[in-house]
């Protein structure tokens, strides 16, 4: 890897000092230039120099080179969120590209450090990764290649199951109240004269606090209390692994909360950097022979495709969106209230909030509380969005609905816990035998049965004892139990919550 | 790096796939039609690590562009311009050489490797540059290494000026590449495939003989360099034709057996001289011969001059509905225990790899 030319160099100076100018807080950012083959290795191991072997980093490799050789896609940025950050740029790029990386770049930069969601992702993650390396290959030493790497298979297998929000959360144990069973353990109403008694307590009141009393009691044999999102963090602690495989499942839980808020914040990751890009390219940066392969290469970047999201195209529009509506003071309780088309059409009480606005969006929002306040009607049918489906008839893709609210609830959909089913553990001592009872929230999509049985398989694997899960198959509540042997499938009728 | 190691443990997981799979991707015909050059591609599923995921058909998703309710939208995919963060999911095609598959193949079925007859005799010379000397022709001489042994004497003597770097090599300093001669033994083989395209061969007696001539052809490319084929129909007349018509002809009428026998004779005698040439004929046919008397002068010229002059002369008979399969019955018959005839009986595209092992297994 090498250090840039003076003439990149001097590139990037300009272009970190314009990006300043606008306001831009990066960390520092280093960049290098690699080879094609060196970025595609660099990006198949997730963008750092180091990873733990494992066969699924060479498969990436070989689909990348290949892309690549056959002309097919190219990598052209490549960053990762760590202090100082490290970006990549490619050799034999031409110029306006490498300058439309690094301004794009200088956009992620700010975004990582000054988002709230990534403030909890550890910083020096190119030291970890490369500590987990060296940790994960210790064992293979030690145990044998083929074991560690079957179990990192397995680890890799529940990477996703994991709680998202909880690194924003501080945990505070709440002291448990000592027990008070002398005053009034059903909780039944003051009776100052007994002949009242079943008056202001009738005996189906005292039945029915009895019964809460008993399931409150339950409850509390239950374990866990409340079900368990971290499903890998519950594993970890209560399934009977080995030193060895509890410190694997560590760090790939470790990796996965690294990851985790680049997919909570892809649309406007992606939003803020193309802004930036844009704005600092077209302003400051470029001279008039390199325009038209800039708008080229930006219009690639931002292509709207009928059968696909693109978070790039999506995420700087409504960045647009945002500065312009706060500009133009198009917010609050009067721009809503008004129903006057042509008054709408030419609001602007020169508020100039925009900048600000947007500075302060890019501070504290994720893509699910960023699509539900600034996604408005307008932008969606400016921006000729909708709804696609599989049509079972004609077996094919098919355009559903224009319908504003539609289109919302698909789009908060598919980022709320990044797209992925809602799995918890419910109870660990299911049916009192020590078995795992694992339950999907299901939220109208099914799992896909297949990956569904091959994932339980090796939920077992880390149990050790048998594994249940309950969700909903078309339409119907479905028990999936795997004790090591053979995968039962039972037809439960009710809904999962109350198994 | 690294990624080599990763990649490398990839292939070897995707080749234990391949041999995992490997009787159905012998009996279905998707490999031969991938075949490029001296690769196949072999469409696997997709090497992943399961994970609870949604299904997508009731997912579908948000899109963007002109259109309205009902119209098309297209296959989801990713649909960004630039790559992420996140791959797209993508139908696995590895690439293997013929060489990797014959292994397969060989290791599958446990074959033994041929012993090629007599054609030691004939060798070739190839020159081979493999180091380097201080002398050889002017033409030879290598400029890295010349260079390298005059910056060393610059450097030892104290004459270097990193200010003015410039280097002159003397005579000494030279270097050139150097060859040797190296000796090959030349294997030369011919296979000659025959088939009855009468009428009672049907489509699928056709694509079982595809099939089969296909890992044969992998089997012995791997022990001969510059394998020939030859391809030979017939029905009562026999002619030489192409591979591809030779897989696509279809005739009706009547069939003599003896005529392919005579053709094949005929090019072994003026093309492929049999103490320089390893000779592999095959036959398939679906058994029915016109008469008896024509059987007896297969079994003659099969006796008189196949077995003498070729490696190992080898009849497939493919299951049909119109065959009688008598021809077999008369071979085994008259053939009782000869080693250089095998004969093969293929009743569906299942036994193809029984009957390769049968072809195969004499390592002849």
């Amino acid at each position: 890897m090498g250090i840039l030319t003076p003439e990149l160099e001097r590139e990037r100076v300009r272009i970190l000092k314009a990006a300043e100018d606008f306001g831009l807080d990066c960390f520092e950012t280093i960049f290098e230039l690699v080879t094609y083959d060196q970025i595609n290795q660099i990006a198949a191991y997730g963008g750092f120099p180091v990873r733990y072997p494992h066969w699924k980093f060479g498969m990436e490799y070989e689909h990348m080179s290949k892309s690549y050789e056959y002309g097919l896609s190219k990598i052209y940025e490549m960053v990762i969120n760590n202090d100082p950050c490290y970006a990549y740029l490619m050799e034999g790029n031409m110029m306006m590209d490498q300058k439309l990386v690094m301004a794009h770049v200088f956009g992620h930069c700010d975004f990582f450090k000054n988002n709230i969601w990534f403030g909890k992702t550890n910083r020096k993650m190119m030291d970890q990764t490369a500590n987990h390396a060296v940790r994960i290959r210790r064992y293979m030493d030690r145990y044998g290649y083929d074991t560690v790497e079957s179990f990192v298979d397995i680890c890799l297998s529940l990477e996703n199951l994991i709680d998202r929000y909880s690194p924003y959360v501080e945990k505070t144990i709440v002291p448990k109240q000592p027990e008070n069973r002398s005053e009034n353990p059903l909780g039944l109403l003051r009776v100052d004269k007994p002949y009242m008694r079943d008056y202001i307590n009738p005996p189906d009141f005292v039945q029915s606090q009895k019964q809460k009393a008993q399931d409150k009691n339950l409850a509390k044999q239950k374990f866990p209390e409340t079900a368990e999102k971290d499903i890998l963090k519950f594993l970890m602690h209560y399934a009977p692994l080995e030193d060895w495989q509890q410190d694997v499942l560590s760090i790939i839980r470790d990796e996965a909360y690294y990851y985790s808020p680049q997919g909570m914040t892809k649309t406007m990751n992606e939003g803020w950097a193309s802004y930036w890009h844009s704005k600092i390219m077209t302003e400051k940066i470029l001279d008039d022979s390199e325009i038209i392969d800039f708008a080229d290469h930006h219009a690639g970047v931002m292509a709207m495709a009928p059968n696909g999201y693109n978070p790039y195209k999506v995420g700087i529009e409504l960045m647009r969106d945002i500065e312009d509506r706060w500009n133009k003071g198009r917010f609050g309780r009067e721009w809503e209230s008004c129903d006057d088309i042509k008054e709408r059409k030419n609001w602007d009480k020169k508020t100039n909030l925009g900048r600000e606005k947007i500075f302060e969006v890019r501070k504290i929002h994720n893509d699910v509380t960023f699509i539900d306040q600034f996604l408005t009607e307008d932008f969606c049918v400016r921006n000729k969005m909708f709804v696609y489906k599989f049509d079972k008839k004609t077996n094919r893709w098919v355009i559903d609905t224009k319908d504003f609210k539609a289109i919302k609830q698909k789009l908060l959909f598919m980022m709320t816990n990044f797209g992925q089913p809602i799995i918890k553990v419910e109870d660990a001592n299911f049916e009192n035998r020590g078995e795992l009872l694992l339950s999907h929230t299901h939220e109208g999509i099914d799992m896909q049965p297949d990956f569904m049985n091959e994932t339980l398989k090796n939920v077992f694997k880390i149990w050790q004892r048998p594994v249940n899960l309950v969700t909903v198959m078309e339409g119907d509540g479905h028990l999936y139990r795997f004790d090591g042997q053979e995968l039962v499938d039972k037809k439960i009728s009710t809904s999962p919550s109350n198994v | 790096m690294s990624i080599r190691e990763d990649q490398s443990r990839f292939k070897d997981i995707v080749k234990g796939k391949v041999k995992e799979n490997f009787r159905r991707f012998v009996t279905q015909g998707e490999l031969i039609g991938k075949r490029e050059n001296e690769f196949v591609k072999i469409p696997l599923p997709q090497i992943d690590i399961p994970n609870f995921r949604y299904g997508p058909k009731q997912q579908g998703g948000v899109g963007q562009g002109q259109g309205e309710p009902g119209q098309e939208a297209g296959e989801p995919g990713d649909g960004q311009g630039q790559a992420g963060s996140t791959p797209g999911e993508h139908l696995l095609e590895v690439e293997m050489s013929l060489d990797e598959l014959a292994d397969l193949l060989g290791e599958h079925l446990e074959l033994p490797r041929i012993q090629p007859k007599g054609a030691k005799s004939l060798e070739s010379l190839k020159t081979k540059y493999s180091g380097i000397a201080p002398v050889g022709p002017e033409g030879l001489r290598n400029f890295k290494q010349s260079y390298k042994k005059a910056l060393k004497r610059y450097i030892s003597s104290g004459i270097y000026n990193p200010k003015e770097p410039a280097i002159v090599p003397i005579r000494p300093d030279f270097r050139y590449r150097s060859f040797k001669k190296v000796v090959q033994p030349q294997t030369k083989a011919v296979v000659i495939y025959m088939m009855d395209v009468s009428g009672s061969m049907g489509d699928e007696q056709k694509e079982i003989v595809r099939l089969e001539s296909f890992w044969i052809n992998t089997w012995l490319k791997k022990h001969y360099r510059g394998l020939e084929t030859r391809f030979i129909i017939h029905d009562a007349a026999a002619k030489e034709v192409d591979e591809d018509t030779f897989f696509r002809t279809s005739e009706s009428g009547g069939t003599l057996i003896s005529s392919a026998y005579k053709l094949a004779q005929q090019i072994i005698e003026t093309d492929y001289p049999p103490q320089d040439w390893n000779i592999y004929p095959f036959h398939f046919s679906d058994g029915d011969n016109w008469s008896g008397e024509d059987t007896r002068l297969c079994v003659r010229m099969i006796k008189e001059f196949f077995i003498p002059n070729v490696n190992i002369f080898s009849y497939g008979q493919v299951e049909s509905k119109y065959g009688s399969g008598q021809f077999l019955k008369d071979l085994q018959k008259d053939f009782p225990n000869e080693p250089g005839l095998t004969l093969s009986q293929i009743d569906s595209k299942d036994k193809i790899l029984d009957s390769i092992k049968e072809f195969l297994g004499k390592g002849k």
